[in-house]
């Protein structure tokens, strides 16, 4: 983890809008090294009895993460990229309070293992200056990883936001969510 | 680094430490029993004592370590304790004994985490009452002075004879060369991890080298020198001795002194595992809890208001307008939530993409 090709002005950058369902990524993500080829992104119906509309959802990597301090065997650790690691194989007892407490619903309790399991953002790829599987082979381009100056090249209308408001708490994140233009944050209820 | 003392944590780890300390100087019948040539490890070992105990307690006192600690005591011992005694010595040796959990993430990882635990734990059961002057072996006096008799040798336990064997015999060899046998299963338990960190990507990517490497190899350099002491009279004529004991002294010493703060806390932490289980088990018989948007059970009630209490402890603060909470809903319901937050966005902007 010392020696890394991490590029700094890379970004992620969601726009569920834009989700087919095809669980492309879902494959993608199986590739990935660090998982140990299981899937950790998320792709579900929203409201399955009245729409098909389908959303993914990737670890939004918070400032602050919750996962991370609910966690009550110190198994979840944020690098100095903002990265917010899987659980500590050695570490967690499998107890789910991350699963629970993510604002976004990411973590997953791999039941076989016994253990959490989350998207570390391909960090087997992205310290090498490389993009996470998913955003190599999202075909509309829901997911994107790439510069500030790329994104907004490619979706002049929308800004990217990484503030959002559950109830009463803010939360922040590395990764954005593509919103209306102008928009500074995203109201959850 | 920031470093302030947690008092509570201090107080404790050394009234343990005192403790162990009476506990060794009359179990040791007064320092007879003590073997002084262990004086540098039985430092270590109140070091490791103390330091264990001190980072436990501290690691107790984060909100979500202690309610987990409390809430699994106050289920235990609140009826049912026999089956909950039960569930501790079965879930014990399945997942402390056996590591159980291993196995469906990797087969050879399950074989070489079993060995070098059992190593390690045998080894632990075994040099540590040593180091203390609580186990000692002495020649049985009965059979000592006579030529023509079987010598019989006593293993004691605080100076009590708990049993005797042959010199010689199949029993004594074993017992002489346990350590041995451990060096064994944690070396190849050591390697197999070894080849492991170094040839998967996904590990390569993610480990560090004093977090994941460092304990491996140390691991080996004990168990090599702990085995090259044996080889060194069995085989060498006492060849290379002085060095692999101060060697071996030195990796072991540094073990122990390292147990509190880096990658063999998880030795210390792992039970709280069975904890977790019985809180499962307990708070799902309690009711569930249903997510408002899918109408699904997702996890016991208990979880979600025990979440509620520690992240608002932590600092967080989940309520909703209603009074409701957000951790009210289940993983799937969250996502969708967003989902359909970032939809009504679009929405009411006139344009559903941009």
């Amino acid at each position: 983890m010392e020696v890394t090709a991490y590029k700094t002005d890379m970004e992620f950058f969601v726009d569920m809008q834009r989700c087919i369902g095809c669980k492309a990524c879902e494959m993608a993500c199986a590739e990935c090294e660090t998982n140990g080829h299981e899937s950790m992104i998320h792709v579900n119906y929203v409201e399955r009895a009245v729409t098909i509309q389908t959303t993914v959802q990737v670890c939004m990597h918070c400032d602050n993460p919750v996962c991370a301090r609910v966690c009550p065997a110190d198994a979840i650790s944020k690098d100095d990229f903002g990265v917010v690691h899987t659980a500590n194989t050695a570490r967690c007892i499998g107890c789910s309070n991350c699963v629970m407490a993510c604002p976004f619903g990411v973590p997953i309790k791999e039941e076989k293992y016994d253990m959490m399991m989350k998207c570390n953002m391909c960090y087997d790829r992205t310290s090498a200056g490389k993009k996470p599987m998913c955003a190599t082979v999202c075909p509309s381009q829901v997911l994107f990883y790439g510069t500030r100056e790329e994104i907004s090249r490619m979706r002049p209308n929308s800004t990217p936001v990484n503030t959002f408001l559950f109830g009463a708490e803010i939360v922040t994140t590395k990764v954005n969510i593509m919103m209306p233009k102008g928009s500074t944050h995203l109201r959850i209820h | 680094m920031h470093f302030s003392l947690n008092k509570k944590a201090a107080l404790i780890s050394f009234v343990a430490t005192v403790v162990c300390v009476v506990i060794s100087f009359y179990g040791s019948r007064k320092l007879q029993n003590f073997d002084p040539a262990l004086i540098a490890y039985l430092f270590g070992t109140l070091f490791a004592l103390f330091g264990g105990i001190y980072r436990y307690c501290v690691w107790l006192q984060r909100p979500p370590t202690w309610l987990y600690f409390k809430r699994t005591w106050q289920l235990v011992f609140n009826g049912r304790f026999f089956v909950h005694a039960w569930t501790l010595i079965t879930d014990a040796i399945k997942n402390l004994l056996f590591q159980q959990f291993i196995y469906p993430r990797g087969k050879k990882r399950w074989i070489a985490h079993f060995m070098l635990a059992s190593g390690c734990m045998a080894a632990f059961a075994i040099t540590i009452p040593l180091t203390l002057g609580w186990i000692n072996f002495t020649l049985d006096p009965s059979t000592a002075l006579d030529p023509g008799m079987t010598k019989l040798y006593n293993a004691n336990f605080f100076g009590f004879k708990v049993m005797s064997f042959q010199l010689g015999s199949a029993l004594a060899f074993f017992i002489f060369h346990a350590l041995t046998w451990c060096s064994w299963l944690v070396i190849a338990g050591a390697v197999i991890f070894l080849v492991r960190r170094l040839t998967n990507a996904g590990l390569i990517a993610s480990q560090t080298f004093e977090g994941d490497l460092l304990p491996l190899i140390l691991l080996i350099i004990i168990s090599v020198t702990g085995l090259g002491l044996n080889f060194s009279y069995a085989f060498m004529k006492g060849i290379a001795y002085d060095f692999m004991s101060v060697t071996h002294a030195i990796s072991v010493i540094l073990f122990l002194v390292w147990i509190p703060f880096g990658k063999f806390f998880h030795i210390i932490q792992r039970p709280a595992q069975i904890g977790a289980h019985i809180y499962r088990r307990e708070g799902e018989k309690k009711g569930m809890a249903v997510c408002p948007h899918t109408g699904k059970e997702f996890t016991s009630q208990l979880h979600v208001d025990d979440l509620k209490r520690v992240t608002r402890e932590l600092g967080f603060d989940f309520t909703l307008e209603d009074g409701s909470s957000h951790l009210d809903y289940s993983p799937e319901g969250k996502r969708s939530l967003l989902a359909k937050a970032h939809l009504k966005a679009r929405q009411e902007n006139g344009k559903l993409f941009g």
